[in-house]
């Protein structure tokens, strides 16, 4: 199975909220924190359910989202 | 909605730079952009690096840089740029082109620059046959002097000079320039892209990569119009503004190539 992860530039985050609507999952979320700037930042809501699509970041006007993605032989138990 | 499905490897495992498959392109500087949250400029601009970087021609390729919210581009590009007056920029790509016939060219362009102010330079240097690429990114609006009607502005939009909506009768009528160039015979490859969904910046993407490759082959003037939005000069949250997008924009700026003479 293909598993994946993403990572937020939480500091150049400016809150726009496209990425939680490109998200296919739905998993991507705004932070109830602020940055130095003011703004919330998006933030992976389910982390163990990220398949490292690309969709957010494709459509970050800031590109602040960095995408990993990687393939696991066994498909492995659902934790939940 | 998509089928969540959980899996269980620790995220550090996940988070390797040997898993990377998305990343901000070198070719951006450090700076933070300028624009408002949400704005299309920020798209539009990694689109057109990455395509530079993917084609390894960063350092053959001089940008120009209009008025407008993206007049500090060459700020955040980290190729050579220059700045142009208001509408000025085919021109100045113009010169540059011809005494730099082996560099490739680009003039990035809102419609307050390229469609009122401009609109002389952009018909005359695509009329021409100039081997430039031109980026057009059309939200509809002056954007960065408060949100007036532009030229684009289209029937019944709500901007600071009409406040009660575009009106033909006195205002005229929204300028399709898209169309209008793609007449001419100097343009080899003209088309109408948008960025405000993960299918539709993969394909702008690959059209900004054709108009670079026209250019590669000099075939002529190749036009990317880019249908984005202004969050704050149309008074709209970012996710508002792209369902307006969709809704209002696209209809009657329909998205897809206009032209298409042909690479070899
Ligand atoms: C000669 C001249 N006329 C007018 C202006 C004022 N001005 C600055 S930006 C702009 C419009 C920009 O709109 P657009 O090209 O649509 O770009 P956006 O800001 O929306 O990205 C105008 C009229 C100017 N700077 N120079």
């Amino acid at each position: 199975m293909i598993v994946g992860a993403i990572v937020v530039d939480t500091e150049r985050c400016k809150g726009c909220e496209l990425c939680t609507q490109a998200c296919p999952f739905g998993i991507i979320s705004m932070s109830e924190d602020v940055n130095s700037k003011g703004y919330h930042y998006a933030y992976l809501a389910d982390p163990y359910a990220c398949t490292g699509c690309e969709n957010c970041a494709l459509v970050c006007p800031d590109t602040v989202i960095t995408v990993y993605r990687m393939k696991v032989e066994e498909p492995s138990k659902a934790k939940n | 909605m998509a089928k969540v499905k959980h899996h269980n490897i620790p995220l550090d495992q996940i988070i390797k730079p040997e898993n990377i498959v998305f990343k901000r392109t070198k070719l951006f500087t450090d700076n933070v952009l300028s624009y408002c949250p949400g704005c299309g400029h920020g798209v539009a601009h990694r689109l057109i690096l990455e395509v530079l970087e993917e084609m390894g021609i960063a350092d053959k390729t001089i940008g120009i840089a209009p008025v407008g919210c993206s007049v500090l581009a060459y700020e955040f590009m980290d190729i050579d740029m220059q700045e142009a007056a208001h509408g000025r920029a085919p021109a100045l790509a113009t010169g540059i082109k011809r005494t730099n016939p082996d560099k490739f060219v680009f003039a990035y362009q809102g419609d307050g620059d390229l469609a009122a102010i401009g609109t002389a330079e952009t018909i005359h240097t695509a009329n021409r046959g100039e081997n430039i690429t031109v980026i057009f990114i059309n939200n509809g609006i002056y954007g960065m002097t408060g949100g007036q009607m532009a030229p684009t502005t289209i029937y019944g939009m709500k901007t600071s000079t009409t406040p009660y909506g575009r009106d033909p009768k006195q205002m005229g009528h929204p300028l399709k320039i898209t169309e209008i160039v793609a007449q001419l015979p100097g343009t080899c490859y003209v088309t109408r892209q948008a960025v405000h969904t993960p299918a539709l910046v993969r394909k702008a993407k690959k059209a900004i990569r054709k108009a670079f490759e026209y250019q590669k082959q000099n075939k002529g003037l190749s036009f990317v119009e880019i249908v984005s939005n202004c969050n704050s000069g149309w008074k709209m949250t970012p996710v508002q503004a792209v369902k307006w997008l969709e809704e209002n924009m696209l209809p009657y700026y329909p998205l897809g190539d206009l032209k298409d003479i042909g690479l070899d």
